[in-house]
């Protein structure tokens, strides 16, 4: 007796793209389940929705750079999914946070407009659709900002960070307020942990008032809890009277953290499955379809029936592309065609760590349909897909979100599952 | 130690990027200064480590070895596995105390305490007493130790005919079944034949797990390997071996394997491959439409906890899917990560303050809940439960047993 489990659909990966499209699947009646080898980049990105940052010059409006975009770049993931799904992937996101595990926790923002928001060295980052608590971040107001440095959380320099602010035009200046903590220093999410605890908050608010200015923001470290950030960051601007925002700070990330939490919470309502540490390892075909993955369980592989496959595996960063000394990349999990890899002679890497780098373009081959090449029934979602250098584009989320939602719609089409929930 | 085995688990570290999603997920390090992390004492101090030199870092020590490290690691660092390897290295060289030679040996303790179970159990409720253990021993006075039932699992399965059917299982029971938690077996037994299976039970010891959480990798291995040569014969017979006590049916499956080298035991390697966790296969079952799943209601609102050993599966938490099919159960499920006990951690004197701030979250979630009930795969987690909420606590299988009518 070797027994196996059946899906509707399996997703394979935990990111964004694979959550979303697990969500959307399992919202429209399917029978889903996520495989993933671990836990996906979410903990380790700013936890805000980037559509479009820049393209090369900074966007103002995804928007109207979009349709641009689309026609310059065919062989760009947005070309693929369409303009329209990206709206709609937001709007959906959006939706799922606010009923989502942290209560009256929302994003704000939409497409017509960036954000310009600073980052923990105080560059300014442009971003579609961000969470309530960094909002008040935006550089393209006056308004001056005092940012606060924790003294156990060694990974936000708030002399720093106001430097950088101060330079792109808007006045700033940073304090350091020390927090009573057990070790000499403490990482994002220990502290955030910490702030869950209201007197925690209210004798860091007594703490910094006595440091404000007439008229300043505050500028904190992304610290503001992980379970209930609404009720931290609006008791601080309560007692502080004043505007107080987030800064993400390096991984762990915490509003990331609250990303993934909100999804997990959206995949498990609809009924979906989670399995972690489920290395998918293999795959059974017939003909042009896949049937079934088979994933580690401890012992043994489990094989898991599937109809459908939408793989959200990530590309290079997560190891579901590698770069073989034979200079040959490869798919590592179904082995699939790869496309986008600069040919023979071409230039693969570029100088400049953040520049472009040709060989970041690489994906998984895939139809207009997001289908991989020759399979019917494999869909590609997120960072797999060619195309895109998500880094140099503030792109990444806005590509996750889309193709997996759009990969879970088009799923539905075809099963002739309910449209939308 | 086979050597190719250790370079797999040492040669995962150089996957490790410094991502921080262990740390971020690890119970001990996020209550403790005492334990700087998954990732400290794993990927980084592990390039300090020389095999013929002494150990140079200790906070391994405090690592509670609940896995959730490996689990989460997108990367497929076996952190958990190398920290286990580092914490034997390090009780090799300050010596395993008696204490933690004792709670490693729950069959001797068992074996000893049935018999005169009412006088062991007063015994471990009387404060003087557990004072002067902990003075003695370094036992926790408070730290939740289970009740002996007086008989065994053994006694009642030697009784037990099992209907004569075409499918077969083997049933590891472990030994908190064994000697706190028999009808639990009973239970399992029951459901198992409900769905018609027939339940053969050889004689069988520990698992050795315990002993190896402790550092007592030789005695570990000799255990594990006794009850492997136990279970082979079936296994080679084509029967899958089925057991309710999740940490133990993982170490069958993998962590003997991996983390105490025997990964080229051709016995253990069948019993590895063939053996299952209850509810895994009776999911399993019910995918392919042959659970039964007549059930009369079960009126009451569950908790569910998913222990980290059950976690480290990899098989999702196919409780719930189970306790899903119950009309009227209402079930709850806890995202809390660790409830601290750890097998035989959360007993020690050093370490049980750490275990209940470790379990502070999901105690704290259990009472938020309103459940009447908290259903989890594991014993040892089940009694810490019940301990820090006052809560009865069930393994899933009750449940099923409850509704099913049995």
């Amino acid at each position: 007796m070797r027994p196996t489990l059946h899906y509707d659909a399996v997703v394979v990966g935990a990111g964004v793209a694979g959550l979303t499209a697990a969500a959307r699947l399992a919202e429209g009646g399917a029978k889903v389940c996520v495989l993933a080898k671990g836990v996906g980049s979410t903990h380790l990105a700013a936890g805000t929705v980037d559509v479009l940052g820049y393209d090369p010059e900074r966007v103002e409006s995804p928007a109207e750079a979009l349709p641009e975009l689309v026609a310059a770049r065919p062989d760009h993931p947005y070309a693929l999914v369409g303009v329209d799904a990206i709206g709609a992937a937001l709007g959906w996101f959006a939706e799922r946070v606010e009923r989502g595990p942290q209560p009256g926790y929302r994003y704000v923002g939409n497409l017509d407009r960036n954000q310009l928001l600073p980052t923990a060295v105080g560059a300014a980052r442009p971003s579609a659709l961000v969470p309530e608590t960094m909002a008040a971040g935006d550089l393209r107001a006056a308004e001056p900002v005092c940012a606060v440095g924790l003294r156990p959380l060694r990974e936000f320099h708030a002399s720093l960070c106001a430097a950088n602010i101060a330079r792109s035009g808007v006045e700033a200046r940073a304090v350091e307020v020390p927090l009573d903590a057990d070790r000499p220093d403490e990482n994002a999410l220990a502290i955030a942990r910490r702030f869950e605890d209201p007197a925690v908050r209210r004798a860091f608010a007594d703490r910094l008032a006595s440091h404000l200015r007439e008229g300043e923001r505050v500028a904190l470290p992304a610290v503001l809890g992980v379970r209930d950030p609404h009720a931290a960051w609006s008791e601080l601007e309560s007692r502080l009277g004043r505007r107080v925002f987030e800064i993400p700070t390096l991984p762990p990330s915490v509003p990331g953290i609250r990303v993934f939490d909100a999804l997990r919470a959206a995949v498990r309502a609809a009924g979906g499955r989670i399995v972690m540490g489920a290395e998918v390892v293999g795959a059974d075909r017939d003909g042009d379809r896949v049937t079934a993955l088979r994933a580690h369980t401890a012992g043994r592989a489990t094989t898991y029936g599937a109809r459908w496959v939408v793989l959200a595996t990530g590309g290079f960063a997560s190891g579901a592309l590698t770069l073989g000394s034979d200079w040959v990349v490869r798919e590592r999990v179904l082995g699939l065609p790869v496309r986008g890899v600069p040919g023979a002679g071409e230039p693969r890497f570029g100088p400049d760590y953040f520049g472009d780098q040709p060989l970041a373009r690489a994906g998984i081959a895939v139809d207009s349909a997001q289908r991989a090449e020759g399979l019917e029934n494999v869909l590609v979602a997120g960072a797999a897909l060619p195309g895109a250098e998500p880094w140099r584009e503030g792109s990444g989320e806005g590509i996750s979100l889309a193709s997996g939602h759009r990969a879970a719609e088009l799923v539905r089409a075809e099963e002739g599952l309910a449209a939308a929930a | 130690m086979t050597e190719v085995l250790h370079e797999l688990l040492r040669g995962s570290l150089d996957h490790c990027v410094k991502c921080t999603i262990c740390e971020t997920a690890c119970p001990v390090s996020n209550v403790t200064p005492l334990f700087p992390g998954p990732k400290y004492v794993g990927p980084q101090a592990e390039r300090y480590r020389v095999d013929d030199e002494p150990a140079v870092e200790w906070s391994v020590d405090y690592c509670s070895g609940c896995g959730i490290c490996t689990q989460v690691c997108p990367q497929g660092v076996k952190i958990a596995e190398i920290n286990a390897l580092a914490r034997h290295k390090v009780k090799q060289q300050r010596g395993v105390p008696l204490r933690d030679r004792l709670i490693a040996r729950p069959t001797v303790l068992g074996r000893l305490g049935t018999p005169v179970a009412r006088l062991a159990n007063a015994s471990l409720r009387s404060r003087p007493l557990r004072a002067g253990i902990e003075r003695a021993i370094g036992v926790h006075r408070h730290a939740p130790v289970p009740k002996l039932a007086g008989r065994t699992f053994r006694s009642w399965a030697r009784r037990h005919q099992s209907p004569p059917r075409v499918r077969r299982v083997v049933y590891f029971h472990g030994c908190g079944t064994e000697y706190y938690e028999p009808d639990i077996g009973e239970k399992t037994v029951a459901v198992l034949e409900h769905n018609g299976f027939q339940v053969e039970i050889p004689k069988q010891g520990c698992c050795g797990l315990p002993l190896q959480s402790n550092g007592l990798f030789d005695d570990a291995r000799k255990y594990v390997l006794r009850l492997a040569r136990a279970l082979a014969p079936r296994a080679r017979d084509g029967a899958l071996i089925v057991g309710n006590a999740t940490s133990c049916t993982l170490m069958l499956k993998r962590e003997a394997r991996e983390i105490l080298g025997l990964a080229d035991d051709p016995d253990l390697k069948l019993v590895s491959e063939r053996t299952y966790d209850v509810c895994e296969l009776l999911l399993e079952l019910h995918d392919r439409g042959e659970l039964k799943t007549e059930m009369r209601p079960v009126e009451e609102t569950v908790a569910y906890h998913a222990p980290c050993q059950q976690q480290g599966h990899w098989i999702g938490k196919p409780a719930l899917d189970l306790l899903a099919l119950v009309p009227g159960l209402e079930v709850q499920e806890l995202d809390a990560r660790c409830c601290g006990i750890a097998g035989t951690y959360g007993l020690k004197r050093d370490k049980y303050e750490i275990a209940m701030a470790v379990g502070a979250d999901l105690f704290r979630q259990i009472r938020d809940s309103r459940a009447g009930l908290v259903a989890c795969d594991s014993e040892t987690c089940r009694w810490q439960i019940e301990h820090a909420t006052r809560l009865p606590s069930a393994h899933p299988i009750e449940l099923l047993h409850r509704a099913y009518g049995l």
